[in-house]
């Protein structure tokens, strides 16, 4: 522009001078706010580190000690007092096996048919439904133990009388694992959005076509991935198993309803931890790596199923 | 996606079509009484009234719903015409606390007498929703679902077709069928929701603003194949649109919000029904002359 010339250089000037400060406005983050910065990100990362360093000891220490004695023998032979290089965990995998299967026919369908009835059709404005709905979450922090002594009092003696047997502890576990499994479904049916529902009653369905054709298969995922995470919860109960009947040392292949006795994956670790015997140490953190094994295989399983065929809506 | 688009000449024909029929000046069947359609009567109402938990959500509406016609009930957002629409094919049953008075009849039978099953009345009387809600199937089992609760297994792959025809979506997804519903575009979505209600053969088919979540040439296919369904079936729909309620339906009615005098309650009231050609050029209340030329609402 003609006009500007005289002012030119004095223009260039300021619009340097404006630049500068810009730019040094921008550069110029406070010392402190620096620091702050740095030492809170350190303090997160710290928090993640201690969580992780208890599971890497735990996997550590186990493999260090436990994997000289893995060998299809820890999980072909009987426990054994007397040869502990020949002894292994066969009935107490066995009975977990045995257990795990009676816990998922029982609280399968108990808890997806108690959360069914929860999400569709309770009334959640009646006082007694609100109240049931608490007590289910009450139930899920109730400590292990006090199922063992419900197990034992109603289960294995009491109304029921079924003697420790095998399948008494298997019920033991369902009730304690069943909150758990009636949340997580309760979840999955609650994120199935209404308007399918809506859909398939505007089409004629009754509500038991509606939740039978469209609300259950599409919370299945969701469903089987709660069962999943409870199932590797009861693998690795033993606190209420010890009083239910699951006998720390059983030589013998268990069976379901069998009355001379039974044993499980946690319980015959800790029949072996607590010898002193170095021999019967190692067999017992070797007892850990399976289970370990066994129980993040479970996990991992459970997190692929929801991230598979989880539906996005 | 070249399936998109609309077929210029096919959608001028059926929009003049549409035109036309719209121009013809009021239609001498409905002349004799504009509140009741000479023709068969689908839905007779005498002061009906929906109450949520004991709270009047609507009031006082009476208005007959003619045969093989499109219905549009159009008004300000709150003024109940989504609540009126839902109880015609008994949908307000499913929320706690609703509750209908007043005589709603149905071809002549009360529709919320004491032997009237819901469910069997939906069967009757289907229902689109504002979202597009496909079930999360195959686009066949989309359409197969509602003919498969019904018992009606014979000959299931000419009922998906004979729907998807229907619903003017067939040649967009015939190589397609076993695909999932959710890999559709919105208006696709839509037309699938129309074919699944067709496919049960329903009386009525009832739309909750059908077109609102879809763009217009979406909203265009929609309000075409609303013109030729109701060969079939009667159409009874909500919009907030009234381009579209003047350019599909026959009969129009307009709902307000009325408030009582110490302006704590509200509910809607029908304030005109008529002949839609006369609620947009000749209305008899001036608030639906204020309504309908944008002035308020």
């Amino acid at each position: 522009m003609e006009a500007g010339g005289a002012s030119a250089p004095r223009n260039r000037l300021a619009v340097a001078g404006a630049r500068a400060t810009t730019e040094a406005m921008l550069r110029d983050q406070p010392r402190r706010d620096v620091i702050r910065n740095t030492v809170f990100a350190g303090l997160l990362l710290l928090a993640i580190l201690i969580a992780l360093a208890g599971l890497v000891a735990l996997v550590t220490q186990a493999l260090v000690r436990g994997s000289s004695a893995l060998s299809p023998d820890l999980i072909n032979n009987p426990p054994s007092t007397a040869f502990p290089d020949k002894a292994g965990y066969r009935p107490a995998i066995l009975g977990s096996l045995q257990l795990i299967a009676g816990v998922i026919l029982f609280v399968v369908p108990v808890g997806v048919g108690a959360a069914l009835y929860l999400e569709e059709y309770a009334d959640g404005s009646r006082w007694w439904n609100r109240l049931v709905e608490i007590n289910i979450q009450n139930l899920a922090a109730v400590p292990s133990i006090i199922y063992g002594i419900l197990g034992l009092a109603f289960i294995v003696r009491g109304p029921l009388d079924l003697g420790f047997i095998l399948a008494a502890g298997s019920l033991t576990l369902a009730l304690l694992v069943l909150p758990m499994v009636i949340i997580a479904a309760r979840e999955a049916i609650r994120a199935v959005p209404d308007s399918i529902r809506q859909g398939s009653l505007a089409l004629g369905a009754t509500q038991w076509q509606t939740i039978r054709t469209q609300v259950l298969p599409a919370a299945i995922p969701g469903i089987a991935t709660g069962v999943i995470l409870a199932v590797s919860r009861a693998v690795g109960e033993t606190a209420p198993l010890l009083l239910v009947g699951a006998t720390v040392f059983v030589t013998f292949d268990p069976t379901p309803f069998g009355s001379d006795g039974y044993s499980a994956m946690p319980v015959q670790i800790f029949n072996y931890i607590v010898r002193p015997q170095d021999e019967f140490q190692t067999l017992a953190f070797a007892g850990i790596i399976v289970m370990l094994a066994v129980l993040l295989a479970m996990n991992s399983f459970a997190i692929w199923l929801r991230n598979r065929y989880e539906q996005r809506w | 996606m070249a399936q998109d688009e609309i077929k210029p000449e096919a959608a001028r024909e059926t929009r003049e079509a549409a035109a036309e029929r719209a121009s013809i000046a009021v239609r001498p069947e409905f002349r004799s009484d504009p509140n009741s359609p000479s023709k068969e009567k689908v839905f007779e109402m005498k002061g009906v009234e929906v109450l949520y938990s004991g709270v009047s959500a609507v009031k006082g509406i009476s208005m007959d719903i003619g045969h093989n016609e499109v219905t549009a009930l159009i008004g300000p957002s709150g003024c109940g015409k989504s609540t009126l629409l839902r109880c015609l094919n008994r949908m307000n049953d499913l929320i706690p606390n609703a509750e209908v008075q007043g005589e709603l009849l149905y071809h002549g039978e009360d529709l919320y007498g004491s032997n009237v099953d819901p469910v069997q009345v939906r069967k009757l009387i289907g229902m689109v929703f504002q979202k597009p809600n496909p079930f999360p199937k195959s686009i066949y089992d989309n359409i197969a679902f509602g003919p498969r609760i019904l018992g009606r297994k014979d000959a299931l792959d000419e009922t998906v077709e004979k729907a998807l025809r229907g619903a003017a979506l067939w040649d967009e997804v015939k190589d397609r069928l076993k695909d999932n519903a959710f890999g559709l575009s919105g208006g696709q979505q839509q037309r699938l929701c129309i074919a699944r209600c067709i496919a049960v053969e329903p009386d009525v088919i009832l739309m909750d603003e059908p077109c609102s979540a879809l763009d217009p040439i979406s909203t265009g296919k929609i309000e075409d194949l609303m013109i030729e369904l109701k060969e079939q079936f009667s159409i009874v729909i909500v919009t907030h649109n009234m381009q579209q309620a003047a350019r599909v339906s026959d009969r129009t009615a307009f709902l307000m919000v009325e408030l009582d005098a110490e302006e704590h309650n509200r509910w809607g009231r029908l304030v005109e029904y008529d002949v839609t050609e006369k609620i947009f050029t000749n209305p008899a209340d001036k608030r639906t002359e204020d309504y309908v030329s944008g002035k308020v609402g």
